[in-house]
């Protein structure tokens, strides 16, 4: 059981949901990253989603557009994000995965990848424009390397593409619950609830929420029926405002601190 | 038979798209199969690409091209001669069909050179569909002409600002914007590039080109070319003009791609002869990227072939040798525009000027007896301001040498 599925099975037992939160590593700095990771941990994150800043983010909305480009300004790669891993992990355990695009992941070598990530201490990936279809190989070298391989669910899946998602993660179901990109919003769509139940058919494994979320009010509402809530571009917005300020890591313990205790009251 | 199940031309290909749209895909490749397969459709197509298209486009010989040259016999495919000016109206009114039968009310489309956008502008207002058109700021500048037809037709012009803010990111907002619409939105993509079932898609709704062009030949020389020239940047009209030659190993296949201001200066499109494999818009091809696999910008001098990527089919058919692909400059394109202007009174699109540039150096080197077609994607008129610009600055060079 790697660090990921250890974190679900105690929360699960604790009867709460993991608080998910996504920054992009790099923006605006590795150095800053390695930092906010550990404040991130400290404030109550259960898990961590690093993404790797690429240049062509088409599943994302602005905010994370935005924060690549500043991540790409000074360009690194995934031996610069697991060399910070490394530098994180003297100081926590926190669950740590990455959030990619293909191509980065494809040119530095799948098996590479996963075994130099999981070296590192990364416990898992998950890639957006990588559905079951072509996550074979990935798979396989994931699971080699005891990491997680996480695979989206979407409002648009059917019965059919539930099965195969399920078939194919491990670690937990990111369940995308807006037909869109990322980016929060201050309405989520009616039906989650059913459609966490479809999944729940099909697979034991645990659901956490993502895209669009963004209040305290909204992860409580998810806390109840899902395992986890993943809150991305309204966090990486706090990172946008604040920058290499000395106010960052404040803002961001100040920003986590009501959803996390929104969530502890959820159930 | 290529694609395979899994649309894989090879290792190339695919369908590397986020789970949202992985239903859309597999109901458009159902809907394909079936419809394409129907011998209404079929009749439908061919009377639309008739009448209101204007095929079969000619083959024409370049008489005084090739008395200038001296060498192999030039032939052009005219597809300048289509309705809109280009090549990409086949694919439309092809694509505009099957999403009518789909029974989807609004078309989305990337654009580069907005040739592919007024088509699809086109048979939106032709067929009444909602229309808007994703083109990159830079090339909104650049092709002026185009960005007001698709206005007068209806669509809307949606102006992207993101990135390089040429055609690959336009692409990337159209494909943000499917993300967001998929169930009311037919994503007309443009070029055999994309996820699966694309690449497919466009090439036989392009393969058109290739079969009027060996019944042409076939009656003009009463034989096959000796080689069949298109250029390449997402590979459209070349896949359309290559892919009935395949099966036929006696011919061969030229891809030209844009080599900018040189190949050695990183400022090009030339994904095929300079790039490396990976995975962008969806399927897996040669593309232009850095060590980390972030992609590189591209630059032509045509809009139209300033992309980072390829269609799948063409890197398989660069590795398994069946086609080659070269490489031309901005200043060699320029060259071969002028000259098809001033011999045969034709304006070629900057695009196609690559591919005439290509056979203009071969057919120099092949005897009297042997015969090549062009294909002639598209007339030139859009281009006029760049080649304004380009003659300017060469008079003023030419007169600080003085």
């Amino acid at each position: 059981m790697n660090r990921i599925d250890k974190k679900f099975k105690k929360l699960r037992e604790k009867n709460q949901a993991a608080l998910v939160l996504y920054i992009t590593a790099g923006d605006p700095d590795l150095k800053t990253t390695e930092k906010i990771i550990l404040t991130l941990a400290e404030a109550g994150a259960d898990l961590i989603e690093l993404g790797v800043p690429f240049t062509d983010p088409t599943a994302d909305g602005p905010t994370i557009q935005k924060a690549s480009l500043r991540a790409l300004k000074k360009p690194f790669g995934l031996e610069e994000i697991f060399a910070m891993v490394e530098r994180v992990r003297k100081h926590s355990q926190v669950p740590l995965m990455l959030f990619s695009y293909y191509n980065p992941i494809f040119k530095f070598g799948e098996e590479k990848a996963a075994s130099l990530g999981q070296e590192a201490g990364i416990d898992g990936m998950l890639v957006v424009d990588l559905p079951p279809e072509e996550s074979y190989n990935l798979r396989n070298f994931c699971n080699k390397s005891r990491l997680c391989l996480v695979h989206l669910a979407t409002p648009t899946s059917d019965a059919a593409r539930l099965k195969l998602v399920a078939g194919a993660s491990s670690g937990f179901i990111y369940y995308v619950s807006v037909t869109g990109i990322t980016g929060a919003r201050k309405e989520l769509p009616k039906g989650i609830t059913d459609h966490i139940a479809q999944i729940r058919k099909v697979s034991d494994l645990p659901i956490a929420v993502g895209f669009g979320v963004s209040s305290p009010a909204q992860a409580k509402m998810l806390a109840k029926i899902a395992d986890g809530v993943v809150i991305g571009s309204a966090l990486v917005s706090v990172v946008a405002k604040f920058g290499r300020s000395k106010n960052l890591l404040p803002a961001l313990k100040k920003f986590v601190a009501p959803i996390k205790s929104a969530m502890a009251k959820a159930r | 038979m290529l694609p395979d199940e899994q649309g894989k031309y090879g290792e190339f290909g695919g369908r590397f798209v986020a789970e949202t749209l992985m239903p859309a895909l597999l109901e458009l490749e159902r809907a394909f199969e079936k419809y394409y397969a129907d011998p209404d459709f079929q009749t439908e197509l061919k009377s639309h690409l008739r009448h209101y298209v204007g095929r079969p486009t000619p083959l024409y010989f370049c008489q005084r091209l090739t008395e200038k040259i001296g060498g192999a016999k030039i032939y052009l495919k005219r597809e300048d001669l289509c309705h809109t000016g280009a090549h990409k109206i086949n694919n439309t009114v092809g694509q505009a069909l099957l999403a009518k039968k789909m029974g989807k009310p609004r078309l989305i489309a990337e654009t580069g050179a907005g040739q592919h956008g007024v088509a699809t502008a086109t048979v939106a207002a032709w067929l009444g569909f909602d229309c808007e058109i994703f083109m990159g700021e830079d090339d909104i500048a650049r092709q002026s002409l185009n960005v007001f037809r698709m206005k007068i037709l209806g669509a809307k012009m949606r102006p992207v600002s993101s990135g390089s803010k040429t055609l690959k990111d336009a692409l990337n907002e159209a494909l943000r914007d499917w993300i967001t619409n998929v169930g009311t939105t037919y994503y007309l993509l443009g070029s055999v590039a994309g996820p699966h079932p694309y690449p497919k898609i466009v090439r036989e709704f392009q393969k058109v080109i290739g079969e009027e062009t060996i019944k042409q030949i076939m009656e003009q020389e009463n034989r096959l070319p000796d080689a069949a020239l298109a250029c390449v940047g997402g590979g459209s009209n070349a896949m359309g003009l290559f892919y009935p030659f395949i099966s036929q190993g006696s011919v061969k296949l030229i891809g030209v791609e844009a080599a900018g201001k040189g190949l050695k200066t990183g400022e090009h499109s030339a994904s095929i002869t300079a790039g490396s494999v990976g995975v962008l818009h969806g399927s897996k091809s040669y593309l232009l990227q850095d060590r980390r696999g972030m992609i590189l910008p591209a630059h032509s001098i045509a809009p139209g072939l300033d992309y980072p990527g390829v269609g799948p089919e063409h890197s398989w058919l660069k590795d398994t040798g069946r086609a080659q692909y070269v490489a031309v400059t901005d200043k060699e394109a320029l060259e071969a525009f002028d000259l098809l202007c001033h011999f045969e009174g034709i304006i070629p699109a900057l695009e196609s000027s690559h591919a005439v540039a290509y056979a203009l150096k071969i057919a120099r080197e092949m005897g009297k007896d042997k015969v090549i077609v062009v294909n002639l994607s598209g007339r030139g008129d859009k281009d006029i301001n760049i080649v304004e610009k380009q003659y300017r600055e060469q008079a003023r060079s030419h007169n600080e040498k003085r």
